[in-house]
Protein backbone atom coordinates (compact mmCIF):
# COMPACT_ATOMS: atom_id res chain seq x y z
CA UNK A 1 0.00 0.00 0.00
CA UNK A 2 1.61 3.33 -1.19
CA UNK A 3 0.92 5.79 1.21
CA UNK A 4 1.57 8.86 -1.23
CA UNK A 5 -1.76 11.24 -3.04
CA UNK A 6 -2.83 10.23 -6.36
CA UNK A 7 -1.55 14.23 -7.30
CA UNK A 8 1.60 13.49 -5.63
CA UNK A 9 1.82 9.65 -8.03
CA UNK A 10 0.95 11.73 -11.25
CA UNK A 11 3.29 14.31 -10.11
CA UNK A 12 5.90 11.97 -9.96
CA UNK A 13 8.04 14.36 -7.81
CA UNK A 14 8.95 13.24 -4.12
CA UNK A 15 12.52 13.18 -2.67
CA UNK A 16 15.32 14.33 -5.08
CA UNK A 17 17.52 11.86 -2.74
CA UNK A 18 20.03 14.38 -2.23
CA UNK A 19 18.60 15.56 1.37
CA UNK A 20 21.70 13.81 2.92
CA UNK A 21 24.34 15.22 1.02
CA UNK A 22 24.70 18.32 3.65
CA UNK A 23 24.78 16.16 6.58
CA UNK A 24 27.51 13.96 4.97
CA UNK A 25 29.67 16.15 3.31
CA UNK A 26 30.32 18.41 7.35
CA UNK A 27 30.84 15.10 8.72
CA UNK A 28 33.89 14.30 6.36
CA UNK A 29 35.09 17.73 6.02
CA UNK A 30 34.66 17.64 9.79
CA UNK A 31 36.95 14.65 10.31
CA UNK A 32 39.65 15.67 7.64
CA UNK A 33 39.71 19.08 9.49
CA UNK A 34 40.98 17.14 12.65
CA UNK A 35 44.06 16.13 11.54
CA UNK A 36 44.70 19.06 9.42
CA UNK A 37 43.62 22.10 11.80
CA UNK A 38 45.76 20.27 14.55
CA UNK A 39 48.73 19.97 12.26
CA UNK A 40 48.61 23.68 11.25
CA UNK A 41 48.33 24.46 14.54
CA UNK A 42 51.56 22.80 15.90
CA UNK A 43 53.45 23.37 12.85
CA UNK A 44 52.58 27.04 13.08
CA UNK A 45 53.49 27.35 16.51
CA UNK A 46 56.76 25.33 16.29
CA UNK A 47 58.36 27.45 13.63
CA UNK A 48 61.59 28.68 15.37
CA UNK A 49 60.34 32.46 14.07
CA UNK A 50 57.71 33.78 11.50
CA UNK A 51 59.73 35.67 9.18
CA UNK A 52 59.35 35.74 6.09
CA UNK A 53 62.30 33.34 5.41
CA UNK A 54 61.33 30.85 7.33
CA UNK A 55 57.74 30.92 6.32
CA UNK A 56 58.53 30.77 2.87
CA UNK A 57 61.32 27.84 3.53
CA UNK A 58 58.50 26.11 5.57
CA UNK A 59 55.79 26.69 2.93
CA UNK A 60 58.71 25.33 0.21
CA UNK A 61 58.19 22.01 1.74
CA UNK A 62 56.02 19.66 -1.06
CA UNK A 63 53.94 17.96 2.36
CA UNK A 64 53.94 21.61 4.21
CA UNK A 65 51.98 23.58 0.65
CA UNK A 66 49.63 19.90 0.03
CA UNK A 67 48.57 20.09 3.35
CA UNK A 68 48.00 23.72 3.33
CA UNK A 69 46.14 23.56 0.02
CA UNK A 70 44.23 20.85 2.05
CA UNK A 71 43.43 22.98 5.36
CA UNK A 72 42.17 26.05 3.21
CA UNK A 73 39.85 24.42 1.11
CA UNK A 74 38.38 21.48 3.29
CA UNK A 75 37.98 24.69 5.80
CA UNK A 76 36.41 26.77 3.54
CA UNK A 77 33.89 24.15 2.74
CA UNK A 78 32.98 23.53 5.78
CA UNK A 79 33.05 26.61 7.25
CA UNK A 80 30.30 27.17 4.33
CA UNK A 81 28.25 24.58 5.04
CA UNK A 82 28.47 25.44 8.60
CA UNK A 83 27.54 29.29 7.89
CA UNK A 84 24.96 27.97 5.78
CA UNK A 85 22.70 26.40 8.05
CA UNK A 86 22.97 29.66 10.15
CA UNK A 87 21.80 31.64 7.38
CA UNK A 88 19.16 29.09 7.23
CA UNK A 89 18.23 29.39 10.42
CA UNK A 90 17.91 32.66 11.02
CA UNK A 91 17.51 34.80 8.17
CA UNK A 92 14.25 34.80 7.03
CA UNK A 93 12.49 35.65 3.99
CA UNK A 94 12.80 34.00 1.01
CA UNK A 95 14.79 37.27 -1.00
CA UNK A 96 17.19 38.06 2.07
CA UNK A 97 18.36 34.55 2.76
CA UNK A 98 18.76 33.92 -1.13
CA UNK A 99 20.96 36.85 -1.50
CA UNK A 100 22.91 35.74 1.54
CA UNK A 101 23.71 32.43 0.85
CA UNK A 102 24.71 33.69 -3.01
CA UNK A 103 27.59 36.25 -1.19
CA UNK A 104 28.38 33.51 1.45
CA UNK A 105 29.34 30.81 -1.19
CA UNK A 106 30.97 33.68 -3.44
CA UNK A 107 33.00 34.49 -0.29
CA UNK A 108 34.12 31.68 0.11
CA UNK A 109 35.39 30.23 -2.90
CA UNK A 110 36.90 33.49 -3.17
CA UNK A 111 39.04 32.60 -0.08
CA UNK A 112 39.70 29.34 -0.67
CA UNK A 113 40.80 30.49 -4.32
CA UNK A 114 43.18 32.80 -3.28
CA UNK A 115 44.30 30.57 -0.46
CA UNK A 116 45.58 28.25 -2.90
CA UNK A 117 46.91 30.68 -5.36
CA UNK A 118 49.00 31.88 -2.50
CA UNK A 119 50.34 28.91 -1.11
CA UNK A 120 51.14 27.67 -4.74
CA UNK A 121 53.07 30.78 -5.33
CA UNK A 122 55.54 30.18 -2.62
CA UNK A 123 55.67 26.26 -2.97
CA UNK A 124 56.79 26.97 -6.62
CA UNK A 125 58.93 30.46 -5.94
CA UNK A 126 56.79 32.64 -8.18
CA UNK A 127 56.81 34.66 -4.61
CA UNK A 128 59.03 37.89 -4.52
CA UNK B 1 4.71 34.27 0.36
CA UNK B 2 3.30 34.86 3.42
CA UNK B 3 5.33 36.08 6.39
CA UNK B 4 5.88 32.18 8.07
CA UNK B 5 6.18 31.95 11.95
CA UNK B 6 9.39 32.16 13.78
CA UNK B 7 11.00 29.35 15.47
CA UNK B 8 11.46 30.58 19.36
CA UNK B 9 14.54 32.74 20.02
CA UNK B 10 17.27 31.86 22.10
CA UNK B 11 16.09 34.02 24.92
CA UNK B 12 13.12 32.06 25.64
CA UNK B 13 14.66 29.02 27.02
CA UNK B 14 15.88 27.91 30.59
CA UNK B 15 19.89 27.10 30.80
CA UNK B 16 20.52 23.63 30.00
CA UNK B 17 23.68 21.83 29.61
CA UNK B 18 22.32 20.57 26.26
CA UNK B 19 21.92 23.70 24.68
CA UNK B 20 24.68 25.26 26.26
CA UNK B 21 27.05 23.31 24.78
CA UNK B 22 25.51 23.18 21.06
CA UNK B 23 24.77 26.88 21.24
CA UNK B 24 28.37 27.04 22.22
CA UNK B 25 29.76 24.51 19.57
CA UNK B 26 27.85 27.07 16.50
CA UNK B 27 29.31 30.15 18.17
CA UNK B 28 32.56 29.06 18.09
CA UNK B 29 32.22 27.48 14.45
CA UNK B 30 30.44 31.45 13.56
CA UNK B 31 34.08 32.38 15.12
CA UNK B 32 36.41 29.86 12.94
CA UNK B 33 34.50 31.10 10.09
CA UNK B 34 36.25 34.83 10.92
CA UNK B 35 39.72 33.25 11.13
CA UNK B 36 38.95 31.52 7.35
CA UNK B 37 39.80 35.38 5.77
CA UNK B 38 42.54 36.01 8.47
CA UNK B 39 44.63 32.56 7.56
CA UNK B 40 44.18 33.95 3.84
CA UNK B 41 45.17 36.98 4.17
CA UNK B 42 48.37 36.14 6.09
CA UNK B 43 49.28 33.46 3.04
CA UNK B 44 48.48 36.43 0.85
CA UNK B 45 51.05 38.44 3.11
CA UNK B 46 53.48 36.00 2.37
CA UNK B 47 52.83 35.37 -1.50
CA UNK B 48 53.49 38.92 -1.50
CA UNK B 49 56.94 38.92 -0.61
CA UNK B 50 58.89 39.88 2.59
CA UNK B 51 57.37 43.65 2.84
CA UNK B 52 53.95 42.36 2.33
CA UNK B 53 54.75 39.79 5.00
CA UNK B 54 56.46 42.08 7.22
CA UNK B 55 53.34 44.72 6.92
CA UNK B 56 50.84 41.72 7.78
CA UNK B 57 52.62 40.78 10.74
CA UNK B 58 52.70 44.21 12.04
CA UNK B 59 48.81 44.15 11.28
CA UNK B 60 48.78 40.81 13.14
CA UNK B 61 50.54 41.56 16.36
CA UNK B 62 48.68 45.54 16.95
CA UNK B 63 47.38 45.30 20.85
CA UNK B 64 43.86 45.23 19.07
CA UNK B 65 44.42 41.77 17.85
CA UNK B 66 44.78 40.05 20.98
CA UNK B 67 41.52 39.50 21.87
CA UNK B 68 40.73 38.26 18.59
CA UNK B 69 43.72 35.75 18.58
CA UNK B 70 42.16 34.07 22.26
CA UNK B 71 39.00 34.18 20.93
CA UNK B 72 39.75 32.26 18.00
CA UNK B 73 41.71 29.95 20.32
CA UNK B 74 38.99 29.20 22.28
CA UNK B 75 36.98 28.80 19.30
CA UNK B 76 39.67 26.60 17.70
CA UNK B 77 39.92 24.07 20.88
CA UNK B 78 35.97 24.36 21.14
CA UNK B 79 35.31 23.32 18.14
CA UNK B 80 37.55 20.45 18.01
CA UNK B 81 36.26 18.73 21.22
CA UNK B 82 32.78 19.44 20.65
CA UNK B 83 33.23 18.69 17.29
CA UNK B 84 34.85 15.06 18.54
CA UNK B 85 31.67 14.31 20.73
CA UNK B 86 29.54 14.78 17.82
CA UNK B 87 31.27 12.54 15.44
CA UNK B 88 31.09 9.95 18.51
CA UNK B 89 27.29 11.15 18.50
CA UNK B 90 26.95 9.76 14.97
CA UNK B 91 28.25 6.44 15.24
CA UNK B 92 25.34 6.02 17.72
CA UNK B 93 27.27 5.68 21.02
CA UNK B 94 27.02 7.95 24.14
CA UNK B 95 23.63 9.50 23.47
CA UNK B 96 22.26 8.25 27.08
CA UNK B 97 21.03 11.27 29.57
CA UNK B 98 23.80 10.62 31.66
CA UNK B 99 26.62 9.94 29.12
CA UNK B 100 25.66 13.13 27.06
CA UNK B 101 25.83 14.97 30.63
CA UNK B 102 28.80 13.50 31.25
CA UNK B 103 30.60 13.93 27.74
CA UNK B 104 29.18 17.73 27.70
CA UNK B 105 31.54 18.30 31.14
CA UNK B 106 34.24 16.80 29.29
CA UNK B 107 34.41 18.56 26.58
CA UNK B 108 34.30 21.94 28.20
CA UNK B 109 37.27 20.67 30.82
CA UNK B 110 39.53 19.75 28.02
CA UNK B 111 38.97 22.53 25.31
CA UNK B 112 39.70 24.87 28.39
CA UNK B 113 42.94 23.08 28.85
CA UNK B 114 43.69 22.63 25.42
CA UNK B 115 43.08 26.20 25.02
CA UNK B 116 45.44 26.92 28.36
CA UNK B 117 48.18 24.92 26.38
CA UNK B 118 47.90 26.29 23.04
CA UNK B 119 47.74 30.02 24.39
CA UNK B 120 50.90 29.07 26.28
CA UNK B 121 52.89 27.71 23.31
CA UNK B 122 51.73 30.83 21.05
CA UNK B 123 52.98 33.12 24.07
CA UNK B 124 56.11 30.97 23.69
CA UNK B 125 56.42 31.12 19.98
CA UNK B 126 55.52 34.74 20.27
CA UNK B 127 58.52 35.12 22.78
CA UNK B 128 60.79 33.20 20.68
CA UNK B 129 60.24 35.53 17.45
CA UNK B 130 61.22 38.71 19.36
Amino acid sequence: MSLRSPLGKVLGTGSAKQGVHHWWAQRLTSVALVPLSVWFVVSLLSLPSHDHATVVAWMGQSWTALLLVLLVLVGAWHSQLGLRVVVEDYVHGAPARTVTLVLLMFAHVLLAGAGVVAVLRVALGAAP
Amino acid sequence: MPPRPLSPHLSVYKFKYTLTTSILNRFAGLALSLGLPLLVYWLLAVAGGAQAQARAMRVLSLPLMRPLFAALILAFSYHLTAGIRHLVWDTGRGLERKQSERSAWLVVGVSLALALLVAYCAWLAGARAL
